[in-house]
């Protein structure tokens, strides 16, 4: 892990998304695919907590030996400032952080599922696994045409690809979920892959345990520091000996996780709705300020 | 100025400190986190993340919620309990060759008692940091710290306990804040930190839900600051000669500064060491600046060294007397 001031090499618009390049040869040479990258934000603003995003490409040969690229999906005022920089100009990074997505060493067909910005570390997978000869498969979806991540790369780097968007507007309509069975079946999934929003990814775990493939998921929870310092990420995470469960950091302990072992209604059923206050006032209860 | 010798040296009862500025509870991981990320040799000390006696596994998520200039959080004190804390963490936090504090939360007298006895003669331990702004289980209050009595009694028990300095960490929302101070360092308290986060609560109208898993949150971040200061500048000056630490809001040497000024001995930096790790070394040397500039030797000599009028205090005592 190194934390630099890197140069913005280019930026170039994607469809919905933004891509960033980076001069940061200590982190291209280090960096995985599932690993991220927490950018600083600048001096001045309301906004503050660094943003973290998924590496996209990470160049250690060639003519683009040494650079870092990730993805921007706009949500807020962070990510929109990251749009309105330009080339030249620089960012404060810390990475390579997070757990990476393990090669497999027996198995050769690997099946990898995207859903709309999650398609940008996948990417970097399939051709970390193409350089180990395996075979790669993939399913890439998002609700419209401009939120399909650079779907020629996909077809380029997979033996087949299936996109759906849920308008119809490219590929098949509907979502990963109603294509992923058949394309399993057709390319003789043995390992799967996946990266998307926290909901899908419960569904492909189901999807996994039911037909007993071995698999990795990216999860995405919000990060206050994204470097295992404020406990704010945690994903509910069964102990490996079977004696309950734990709340991992998707920062330090994540983002990979073997989806068996993640306890997705736990994590997913905690979506939070506002209650009103008794008139007898609250309850004391343990809830701790820290 | 030449001759003066800086030094940013600081003695909080007890425990002596190479530079004013610590981490604070919660925002230093599990003692491995920060290798790489900043010198810890460099830092005043570590606040440990608070411990209860037993495991705590922490609020729902989402946790973290940005406001303007601050974030609204609830971790729930996620902790592994006082017994793995004890043997994994805090031999490793011990290791990054800066002092470590060890915050301690309880639901009852008998918890903190106990919290206390399980730190007792261990070397690693340079001072416990006495959380107080959670529930008292045992009165069914909503915050102990927030009663003079109870404040007291609490953080005199684990004083008495404890072979190491103890600081009280007061909530800093607390009505009476300078007579819950006073009385927990009648009680035997070394020092006070001022302040624990006040209560917030963050709303995404669009999805007409919290923002947060659990609901209700704490507000941490630079937007603390005036707050900070305005309660550290009243506590001190009820109780002048107990070591104060600040905490809330402090993200630069001149905000460290500007607690100094309103009467803290040192200062904690959390949000901010979540931003930037280095933070706390990058506000000792803003200090270092600041001294340098105005030809001073050490924080002592800034102080509460704030010019207020004259007739300040007088009048608020002019005021105490017509009561």
């Amino acid at each position: 892990m190194t934390r630099l001031r890197a140069e913005i090499l280019s930026t170039r618009k994607l469809g919905a998304y933004h891509s960033l390049t980076l001069v940061a040869p200590e982190i291209a040479e280090e960096a995985r695919p599932g690993q991220f990258l927490a950018i600083k934000m600048p001096e001045g603003r309301e906004f503050s907590l660094r943003r973290h995003f998924a590496v996209h490409q990470a160049s250690r040969r060639g003519g683009w030996a040494g650079t870092l690229e990730f993805v921007v999906d706009p949500l807020g005022p962070g990510t929109e400032w990251l749009m309105s920089v330009k080339a030249h100009e620089f960012l404060e990074v810390i990475g390579p952080l997070g757990t990476a997505f393990a090669y497999p060493k027996r198995h050769t067909n690997c099946l990898l599922v995207a859903e709309g910005h999650g398609a940008s570390s996948l990417y970097f997978l399939a051709q970390e696994l193409l350089a180990r000869h395996k075979r790669v498969d993939m399913v890439v979806g998002a609700e419209t045409l401009d939120r399909v991540f650079k779907p020629i790369e996909g077809k380029r780097l997979s033996q087949t690809i299936s996109i759906v968007t849920g308008d119809g507007t490219l590929g098949e309509r509907g979502s990963v979920m109603d294509v992923l069975p058949e394309m399993a079946e057709a390319t003789g999934t043995e390992v799967l892959y996946a990266a998307a929003p926290s909901p899908t990814l419960a569904r492909i775990a189901g999807f996994c345990k039911e037909r007993a493939i071995p698999a990795q998921v990216a999860v995405e929870e919000r990060m206050g520091c994204g470097l295992g310092l404020c406990q704010t990420c945690v994903v509910p995470v069964a102990r490996k000996d079977g004696s309950g469960y734990d709340h991992l950091r998707s920062c330090v302990d994540g983002p990979v996780f073997n989806p068996a072992r993640v306890l997705w209604d736990r994590w997913l059923s905690e979506e939070p709705t506002m209650l009103p206050t008794p008139p007898e006032g609250l309850p004391v209860v343990r809830s701790w300020p820290g | 100025m030449a001759g003066v010798k800086r030094s940013l040296a600081v003695d909080l009862g007890g425990i002596v400190l190479t530079t004013p500025v610590m981490i604070a509870a919660g925002c230093a991981g599990t003692g491995k986190e920060l290798t790489g990320l900043v010198e810890l040799r460099k830092v005043g000390a570590i606040v440990s993340r608070t411990i209860t006696l037993d495991p705590e596994r922490g609020s729902p998520t989402p946790r973290i919620a940005e406001s303007a200039s601050g974030v609204v959080w609830s971790t729930g004190l996620q902790n592994p309990g006082i017994d793995a804390f004890v043997g994994e963490e805090l031999p490793r936090l011990a290791r990054s060759g800066s002092h470590v504090v060890v915050s301690i939360a309880g639901g009852t007298l008998e918890e903190y008692v106990r919290l206390t006895g399980a730190l007792q003669g261990r070397p690693e331990v340079s001072a416990i940091e006495v959380h107080l702004s959670g529930p008292d289980l045992e009165l069914q209050r909503p915050m102990l710290g927030a009663h003079v009595d109870r404040a007291a009694e609490v953080a005199g028990a684990v004083a008495r306990m404890s072979m190491v300095p103890v600081f009280a960490k007061l909530p800093l929302h607390a009505s009476d804040l300078p007579e819950i101070a006073g009385a927990v360092v009648r009680a035997g308290a070394t020092g006070l930190t001022i302040g624990g986060s006040p209560p917030a609560l963050d709303v995404q109208p669009e999805r007409l839900r919290p923002g947060l898993g659990g609901v209700t949150g704490w507000l941490s971040g630079p937007a603390l600051l005036p707050m900070t200061l305005r309660a550290v500048f009243d506590v001190s000056r009820t109780v002048p000669e107990t070591p104060v630490i600040a905490v809330g809001g402090i993200r630069t040497g001149e905000d460290a500064v500007a607690a100094f000024l309103a009467g803290a001995w040192a200062v904690q930096v959390g949000t901010a060491t979540l931003i930037d790790p280095a933070a706390p070394v990058s506000i000792a040397q803003g200090i270092v600046r600041y001294l340098k500039a105005k030809g001073l030797a050490t924080p002592a000599d800034v102080r509460s060294r704030l010019r207020v009028p004259a007739s300040f205090g007088a009048a608020s005592d002019a005021e105490e007397d017509r009561r």
